[in-house]
């Protein structure tokens, strides 16, 4: 009977085993560790100091702070953290704070309170990393997460001594295992409500994806990434290759630097006239944490739980901040607004005073020499084939006036440059013009079942809105390089340029094994990331529970089910072990087998043992012992779990070296 | 919890009936769990129906943590958040059949319990055991105003359990009901049983404190002299006997390896003297048993010979620790 024992020393004594300690700290920083990455670096090492700290107080009895100057700790803490993100309340904010309380609390556990408080914050710390990433890897540091932080609660409720900490840990694998089935039917069956419940705090942590406006460089910045957009699964046959515009946001104000979108973005979408069959797919977006959706040109419907905007970009009601799976059709032949007020026109024909005097000029000729817009659009087009332009992912700086520097001195740029430049060539030689941004190009995936489509398919082009015709998609940057709509940026640019490795043309083992796990990603992403309201309903209907009421039902049912499986696993008696000695004693057997001596039929264990002593002079002292421990276990009934742990180990350990002897007792020739 | 010890505060000698007469929810709650508990003899098997099951207060916490989390989950639509928010629930029912099956099945049986004196506490001992084979850990008595330390069952084997209740009057002392409760594995559920075993623990009368005439003021010992003075002179070593009071051994001698003797001293061997009820006359019952308790200690402890008289019994006088215990035990049973 132990009693607890209590140390009235006014230090942080506590009730925990060193060793349960430090497997408290090591859980601890395991859960924290992929914070790390966002945390400052002080901080970091801040909290590593404290957890080092504790693990001295226990193991080497260094002394705890006493109260004062940990109250001053936090204090500059928070204090370091406020300064350090500007706030205390935002998400990185909050985790970084939260971090940082926790390892201050390390030295402050002095009950079996303080301890809990401990876990379950590490239990929320698991959960704010999902705020960052949901991918295959973030699944598995959830089951070993909630496995450490489980066995660390088994070894804390232990209070009669810790000192068996894997069974401890195994004991928390079993209930992880048990709570997997109900995991897996309240995730399908529990009803879900569309978010969110309150606002979200802003990101503050930059998400690649296309900006709200259009400067030079940012498409190109984009393009290094070789990170994943979106994919998409079409229902019939993808378009082909130069085809895949997928348009997103759209920009119609210029500022002589950028292009921005229109002030006003809450009018109705105008109805494009549509020709030809329609392509119908599903998009499963990458949160990037803007409003915008992005359609194959041109979307012809509003997304579900959306709409499109004026400029016909679709558009969701909350920010991407999670996958997001929608179903779209699209008309790659179109008309859209053949006719356009004359008020509006001149909307697409704003340019501010004085910008890029040179570039004007240039549009000026354009506009005398041509007969309407198709005209113009034809000559700037072979303006730009024809006097050396080169697409290129680092172009120099075009100086001050980016325009007429692009166009007259470093002529060489990226789709961005040319796209904005163009639409402002358009608009000064009198032709309604605005710039699109979205993706150009796509990957079938290897299994050819759905496409991807990367940052670095990040693209800008042009609208041109042209009497009779409406509006149409010029693509400025495949005059100076014809491949880009078709081979994509690897096979555009030329080989010393920055693209990323997936984009890149040439095939590479490595490159055909993250296509392979891109195909795992996206079943995960397909079926767990995705599954929100809208496909719960949607599978659920499969099956007639598509309705709140039947949805609740079915889950009390499967719940009962499971609960009751799960009831029987743990409180149905099993059938008693085999006698541990008897089981010892085989293996025995087994492994004199195989060194070629077999157990006589109706030959004892003192007989066989006394035998096999002989067989294998070696090991004389082992097996008789062996034999010995056995025959007082089996038959005289000697008690304790202890004895038989020490016979099974010491057959483990025996080691049988084949001897001279071993021939001449005969069953030797029936080895191997 | 608190409820239990409404019936069977410590000074009553039977449990019963008490809590018959009250009023009110907890009155009412009291003897629903009576009636659930039944009549418990000394070994009492703690079949499914005997086991409660509630969360702790760290299974609240738990509870309020998993909702925070669940709101957060719908709140940014965030599928792994879903999944560790359900993982958990499903972790915590796994416990609770786990805290459940840590207390099922198990068989307490009553293993004694040493004599205490009034005002000290009584520490009854329980032999746990099952016969399924499992381990069962950090298994504790919980009462009002008295507990103990936890105690394990291996897979197999038993366990020793201590009760400690506080024992504040001489007499038969029971257990009154308590709970055998456990948290384990995880503390987030609590399981525990009633039990109210037929046990039974034996409580010396409180001695008198303070200075205290001796009995030789009230009544002379048989062979006359002084008492206390004789043992200072000493005369010589006999063999040593049992009974012999252990301040009176030769333990130097011993540690030479020399065999066991008894000093004796002159003044003469132990004196004899009567504890006499009737010899307190003019105080009141309990006073006399305070005093008479701590006479039978005092001559114990000075190594002489006692006997006691009460008014339907009478022990020869003899000395030792089994004399000692009869005599004591003659005490606390006088009827009050």
């Amino acid at each position: 009977m132990t009693a607890p024992a209590s140390s009235g020393s006014g230090a942080v004594r506590d009730s925990l085993p060193p060793r349960t300690l430090t497997a408290l700290l090591l859980a601890l920083a395991a859960v924290a560790a992929p914070h790390a990455a966002r945390l400052p670096l002080w901080l970091t090492a801040a909290v590593l100091a404290l957890g080092l700290w504790r693990a001295a107080i226990a193991w080497r009895g260094w002394p705890a702070p006493p109260r004062w100057p940990r109250l001053l700790l936090t204090a500059a803490l928070a204090a370091g953290v406020a300064a350090a993100y500007g706030t205390l309340v935002g998400l990185d904010a909050g985790v970084a704070l939260a971090t940082a309380m926790g390892a201050l609390k390390l030295l402050e556990m002095r009950r079996r309170r303080d301890t809990l408080v401990l876990i379950y914050l590490g239990y929320f710390l698991v959960i704010t990393q999902f705020l960052y990433t949901q991918a295959i890897p973030a699944a598995l540091y959830l089951l070993a997460g909630v496995w450490a932080l489980t066995a660390l609660l088994v070894a804390v409720t232990r209070e009669t001594g810790g000192d068996r900490p894997w069974r401890h840990a195994r004991l928390a694998a079993v209930l992880v295992a048990q709570g997997l089935p109900l995991m897996i039917i309240l995730f399908v069956l529990f009803p879900r409500v569309p978010g969110p419940l309150w606002g979200l705090p802003d990101r503050t942590s930059a998400v690649t994806g296309l900006d709200d406006q259009l400067s030079p460089g940012a498409i190109s910045r984009l393009s290094r990434s070789g990170a994943v957009a979106f994919r998409v699964e079409f229902r019939g046959d993808p378009p082909p290759a130069g085809k895949r515009y997928w348009r997103g946001p759209v920009f119609t104000r210029y500022d002589g630097r950028s292009w921005n979108p229109p002030r006003h973005r809450r009018g109705p979408a105008p109805a494009p006239r549509t020709r030809g069959p329609a392509v119908a797919y599903t998009v499963m977006l990458e949160p990037h944490d803007r409003r915008w959706l992005f359609a194959l040109d041109l979307p012809a419907e509003a997304p579900p739980q959306g709409r499109l905007g004026p400029n016909l970009t679709p558009l969701a009601r909350e920010p991407v901040r999670q996958l997001r799976r929608y179903r779209m059709r699209s008309y790659p032949d179109f008309r859209l607004q053949p006719e356009l007020p004359a008020e509006r026109r001149r909307r697409y024909l704003r340019l501010p005073d004085g910008a890029h005097p040179r570039a004007r000029e240039l549009a000026a000729t354009w506009q005398r020499r041509s007969g309407d817009g198709a005209a113009v659009v034809r000559r700037g087009l072979a303006y730009l084939r024809a006097n050396g332009f080169r697409y290129t992912l680092t172009p120099p700086d075009p100086g001050r006036d980016w325009v007429d520097g692009l166009l007259f001195d470093t002529r060489a740029g990226f789709c961005g440059h040319y796209a904005g430049a163009f639409a402002f060539l358009m608009r000064a030689a009198g032709v309604p013009a605005r710039v699109v941004t979205g993706y150009l190009g796509g990957a079938m995936s290897p299994g050819g079942d759905y496409m991807i489509v990367r940052q670095s398919d990040a693209h800008a082009w042009v609208e041109v809105w042209l009497a009779g015709r409406g509006w149409v998609r010029v693509d400025p940057t495949t005059a100076v390089s014809p491949a880009r709509a078709e081979e994509g940026l690897g096979g555009s640019v030329s080989a010393g340029e920055p693209v990323p490795m997936m984009a890149r043309p040439e095939r590479s083992w490595l490159k055909t094994a993250r296509l392979r796990l891109d195909a795992l990603d996206t079943a995960w992403n397909r079926w767990v990331l995705a599954y929100g309201p809208e496909l719960q309903k949607r599978l659920l209907g499969r099956f007639g529970l598509g309705e709140w009421p039947r949805m609740v039902m079915a889950l009390a049912v499967a719940l009962a089910a499971a609960g009751g499986g799960v009831t029987a696993w743990v409180l149905v008696r099993r059938r008693p072990r085999r006698d541990a000695a008897a089981a010892a004693f085989e293996r025995l057997e087994r492994k004199l087998a195989r060194a070629g001596l077999r157990r006589a039929p109706g030959e004892g264990p003192r007989d066989f043992g006394g035998r096999a002593a002989d067989a294998f002079p070696g090991q004389r002292e082992d097996l008789l012992a062996i034999r010995d421990a056995y025959l007082r276990l089996r038959y005289e009934g000697a008690a304790g779990a202890g004895e038989a742990a020490r016979l099974r180990r010491r057959v483990a350990r025996l080691r049988l070296r084949p001897t001279p002897t071993r021939r001449q007792e005969g069953d030797g020739d029936r080895a191997g | 919890m608190r409820t239990e010890a409404r019936g069977v505060s410590g000074g009553e000698r039977a449990a019963t009936g008490a809590a018959g007469r009250l009023r009110g929810p907890r009155a009412a709650l009291d003897r629903w769990i009576r009636r659930r508990m039944g009549r418990q003899g000394r070994t009492v098997r703690l079949d499914y129906p005997r086991i409660y099951i509630l969360p702790s207060r760290a299974g609240v916490g738990f509870g309020a943590l998993v909702a925070v989390m669940g709101l957060g989950s719908v709140n940014y639509g965030n599928s792994l958040g879903f999944l560790l928010t359900f993982l958990l629930v499903g972790v915590a029912f796994a416990a609770m059949l786990h805290t459940f099956r840590n207390l099922a099945g198990l068989e307490v049986a009553g293993a004694g319990c040493d004599p205490v004196f009034a005002g000290g506490v009584a520490r009854f001992r329980a032999r746990l055991g099952d016969r399924s084979g499992r381990d069962r850990w950090a298994l504790a008595p919980a009462r009002a105003g008295g507990a103990g330390p936890p105690a394990d069952v291996p897979g197999g084997g038993s366990g020793l359990l201590t009760l400690e209740v506080p024992a504040p009057s001489r007499g038969w002392l029971r257990p009154g009901r308590f709970a055998l409760a456990t948290a384990f594995p995880t503390g987030l559920f609590r399981a525990w049983s009633w039990l109210d075993p037929d046990w039974a623990c034996l409580v010396y009368p409180r001695p008198e404190s303070g200075a205290v005439p001796g009995p030789e003021a009230f009544i002379a010992s048989e062979r006359g002299g002084r008492f206390g003075e004789g043992d200072e002179d000493f005369r010589g070593l006999r063999r040593y006997q049992a009974g012999d009071p252990p301040r009176h051994l030769a333990w130097r001698l011993l540690a030479r390896g020399q065999e066991l003797h008894t000093k004796q001293f002159a003044g003469r061997a132990p004196s004899r003297v009567w504890l006499d009820w009737a010899a307190l006359a003019g105080m009141d019952a309990e006073a006399r048993i305070a005093r008479l308790t701590r006479w039978v200690l005092d001559a114990e402890r000075a190594g002489r010979i006692y006997g006691l008289r009460l008014p339907d019994t009478e022990i020869p006088p003899d000395q030792g620790p089994g004399h000692r215990h009869r005599c004591l035990e003659a005490l606390a049973l006088l009827p009050a």
